[in-house]
């Protein structure tokens, strides 16, 4: 479905590579996890996908179309996005938000409503109580509810997310990650999602590239990372949610 | 209520039209001009650098040389057209600007997240960029409003009427009230049309949170109210009123209201309908004459001569009548009517005991004791082409040369602060402080006679000529003296003056 190869890139004003000599592979349907520290690259990567940044070289397919050879604003809007700030335009309401992309797509008025409703109703904020509010209105979590909505609403196969529950506290932030999981089921969507938190990469990717100074030192199911880190960095990144549920689970087993 | 109060608000109505029709044009065509420039900055760093840099030169420049180039760069044409491009470069800066910053200062995130979801470049603009720039910009355009209600007082200058009428014929003719009364007036106008737009503004904040309360939808209905009204009186005063048959000119000083009131007086008898631009500067009404947008005014052969034909020699009183003649006709296609008797001309003037006391009676006796003496001119006098001829054709110099706002010139000289004053001939305070004016043997003061101009369109008209040639030579130097008086000394208004001098001249 979306394809990395040999992808090159540097600024114009650093001739370091913020990203070498990267090649992905994710089919359809899959979820993978791109985490590594600040610095790493693995925003920038998330970029290129969909045209935000473009490659100092190789070439980057989605589904099967390198992606240079299509107008930008086309491909993005059929590419979900998910914004680490959350990004929504603080003079809508929460439906002109979640409207915007079926907007630029010019869908039928009646197909617009019927499917913002869809989507609302997946991330739990009926229609009706939230559609006509605005984003100050909201809490955080209700913020990129609405955030993921929007990423959803024109049926988009691919999904990325750039570190979409940075901001949120720890209750809210499972909860979402729960329900953008089970969307990603039942919608069989394509998600590249960027995190630098370890414990969320295993818990919600199918599989997870690690990335460390714009090069990917692992690819893996969550269990190969846990299992086999063939790399030190990787040993110290799946280390620590190793070692916190084994204390969970001796803390659960005491009487 | 007093009499002199009673008058000036008569005037009310038509400089308070004058005043917001001015102020509306120049504010919508400022921001129908400024917003889409601001954009265009905010696009591009090559174009914002040099852009706002000349919409803050232009707003450095004195407002009053602003006026003066317009009118120079349209050929002489006075009136609203002139008035209204001058206010409009002056309400560039804020809006510009305020545009530029409000674009700039949208948070990046949702910048950034109205690109990645698709937007285009101008959809980013329209449906982005600009909405959440409003508020910002709205504060730029009610900085640009009173600014624009203020500077709109400069159009009388250049003959557009506004409160501006008010202060400047009052400062001329020393009628606080009517200073009062115009600057009030225009501190009205820029509350409340500030308050106008702050509504605006505050209706643009708060669409989001609170369009849905009752004080929106009250604030909402007032505004919107307020505008159509606006509307409906600019569209309603545009319309063309029944035109006057003729325009008469007049520089800003008493004696110019004066014969400017008596120009209109002898031709509405005559049963023209007749309007005055007053207050205009010395420049801009010999343009406005020579283009027809005034038909007729008061000049003095002195000021052509030296000012326009850019002579210094004095060749004698007849030979500079003859010269200026030659130019207005000839040269510039207009029509001397003839003078009306009287000069109005810088002279050296000093007390009468004081003079005795030097033994003083022409210019030349005052050569031995001028090294002693102090003498003191009005704000211009010391650069003008007299005095350079003055000091050269009789080789003196004082001790001290002070400037001085005329009134307080003569007071100086009154309580003998300053020996000597370089007056005007007829100036209502040479009577009333009894000077003794010096004799000029040599010549070194040119002659200033006043004479009527009159444009060549209007100059077709018999009966408008027959009356202006029955004002020839009708009016001596103590006449216009004692009509100055009236008016700068005694308080009386110009219509006093008019009167007055309507009596001598039957």
């Amino acid at each position: 479905m979306i394809e990395l190869i040999n992808i090159k890139k540097s600024f114009d004003d650093d001739s370091a590579l913020a990203v070498s000599n990267v090649s992905l592979n994710v089919k359809k349907g899959e979820f993978l996890g791109l985490i590594g520290e600040s610095g790493s690259g693995k925003t920038t990567t998330l970029k290129m996908i969909n045209r935000l940044e473009e490659p100092s070289s190789g070439e980057i397919r989605v589904k099967g179309e390198n992606v240079l050879d299509r107008n930008p604003e086309e491909l993005r809007r059929n590419i979900g996005y998910v914004f680490q700030g959350i990004g929504l335009f603080p003079h809508y309401t929460v439906l002109e938000n979640v409207s915007a992309v079926p907007e630029l797509l010019r869908w039928e008025k009646q197909r617009i409503n019927k499917r913002c409703e869809e989507t609302l109703r997946m991330v739990g904020l009926p229609i009706k109580s939230y559609g006509s509010r605005y984003p100050s209105q909201l809490s955080g979590g209700q913020q990129q509810r609405v955030g993921v909505a929007r990423a959803l609403a024109a049926e988009p196969e691919v999904i990325l997310m750039d570190e979409p529950f940075g901001a949120l506290d720890p209750i809210t932030r499972a909860e979402l990650q729960e329900e953008v999981k089970r969307i990603h089921q039942q919608l069989d969507l394509t998600i590249i999602m960027v995190t630098h938190d370890m414990t969320e990469a295993l818990l919600m990717a199918d599989r997870i590239a690690v990335m460390k100074g714009g090069e990917i030192l692992q690819i893996g199911t969550p269990t190969e990372l846990l299992n086999h880190p063939d790399h030190d960095y990787v040993r110290k990144i799946v280390e620590m949610p190793k070692k916190r549920a084994d204390r969970l689970e001796e803390l659960m087993r005491l009487p | 209520m007093n009499e002199n109060l009673r008058e000036q608000l008569l005037l009310l109505p038509d400089y308070f039209q004058g005043h917001l029709i001015l102020t509306l044009i120049a504010l919508s065509l400022g921001i129908v001009i400024s917003i889409p420039l601001g954009i265009w900055a905010a696009q591009s760093v090559t174009v914002k650098r040099p852009l706002l840099a000349l919409v803050s030169i232009i707003q450095t420049f004195p407002s009053v040389a602003i006026l003066a180039l317009v009118v120079a760069m349209l050929g002489g044409q006075i009136g609203t057209i002139p008035a209204v491009i001058a206010l409009v470069l002056y309400s560039m800066l804020p809006i510009v600007r305020n545009t530029v910053t409000g674009l700039e200062t949208i948070p990046s995130e949702v910048a950034d997240a109205a690109k990645g979801i698709g937007m285009s470049p101008n959809q980013i603009l329209v449906k982005v960029r600009l909405p959440l720039a409003l508020p910002i910009i709205i504060a730029g355009i009610r900085t640009a409003t009173v600014w624009t209600v203020g500077l709109a007082t400069l159009s009388t200058l250049v003959g557009a009427t506004s409160f501006g009428n008010y202060i400047f014929t009052g400062l001329q003719i020393r009628n606080l009230v009517a200073v009062t009364v115009g600057s009030l007036a225009a501190a009205i106008m820029a509350v409340i049309l500030d308050s106008l737009i702050a509504g605006v503004q505050w209706l643009a904040e708060n669409r989001n949170q609170h369009s849905a309360t009752k004080r929106y939808k009250q604030v909402k209905v007032v505004v919107a109210t307020a505008f159509l009204i606006g509307i409906v009186f600019s569209t309603y005063s545009l319309l063309p009123d029944s035109k006057a048959d003729f325009v008469v000119g007049g520089k800003g000083f008493t004696e110019q209201h004066i014969i400017a009131g008596l120009l209109k007086a002898e031709l509405e008898r005559s049963g023209f309908e007749v309007d005055q631009r007053l207050g205009l500067g010395s420049e801009v009404v010999y343009s406005a004459t020579a283009n027809e947008t005034v038909d007729v005014y008061l000049e003095y052969t002195g000021t052509v001569w030296a000012n326009r034909m850019n002579k210094s020699q004095n060749p004698g009183r007849e030979a500079v009548m003859r010269g200026v003649i030659d130019h207005v006709e000839n040269r510039d296609g207009m029509v001397s009517v003839g003078t009306l008797g009287f000069q109005n001309l810088y002279a050296l003037a000093m007390r009468k005991d004081r003079a005795e006391e030097l033994g003083v009676d022409t210019i030349e006796d005052i050569i031995p004791v001028a090294r002693n003496l102090i003498a003191a001119g009005d704000l211009e006098f010391f650069g003008r082409p007299e005095w350079l001829a003055l000091r050269e054709v009789y080789d003196i110099d004082f001790a001290q040369k002070l400037t001085f706002d005329p009134a307080l010139m003569y007071n100086a000289v009154n309580d003998r602060q300053v020996d000597l004053i370089a007056a005007y001939t007829s100036d209502g305070r040479v009577a009333a402080y009894d000077l003794k004016i010096l004799d000029d043997p040599r010549g070194a003061f040119l002659p200033y006679d006043g004479f009527l101009i009159a444009s060549s369109s209007a100059a077709q008209n018999n009966t408008f000529m027959e009356v202006l040639q029955s004002l020839v030579n009708k009016i001596s130097d103590e006449e216009i003296r004692e009509a100055n008086k009236l008016v700068d000394v005694d308080g009386g208004s110009i219509s006093d003056a008019v009167q007055y001098l309507q009596g001598v001249i039957e």
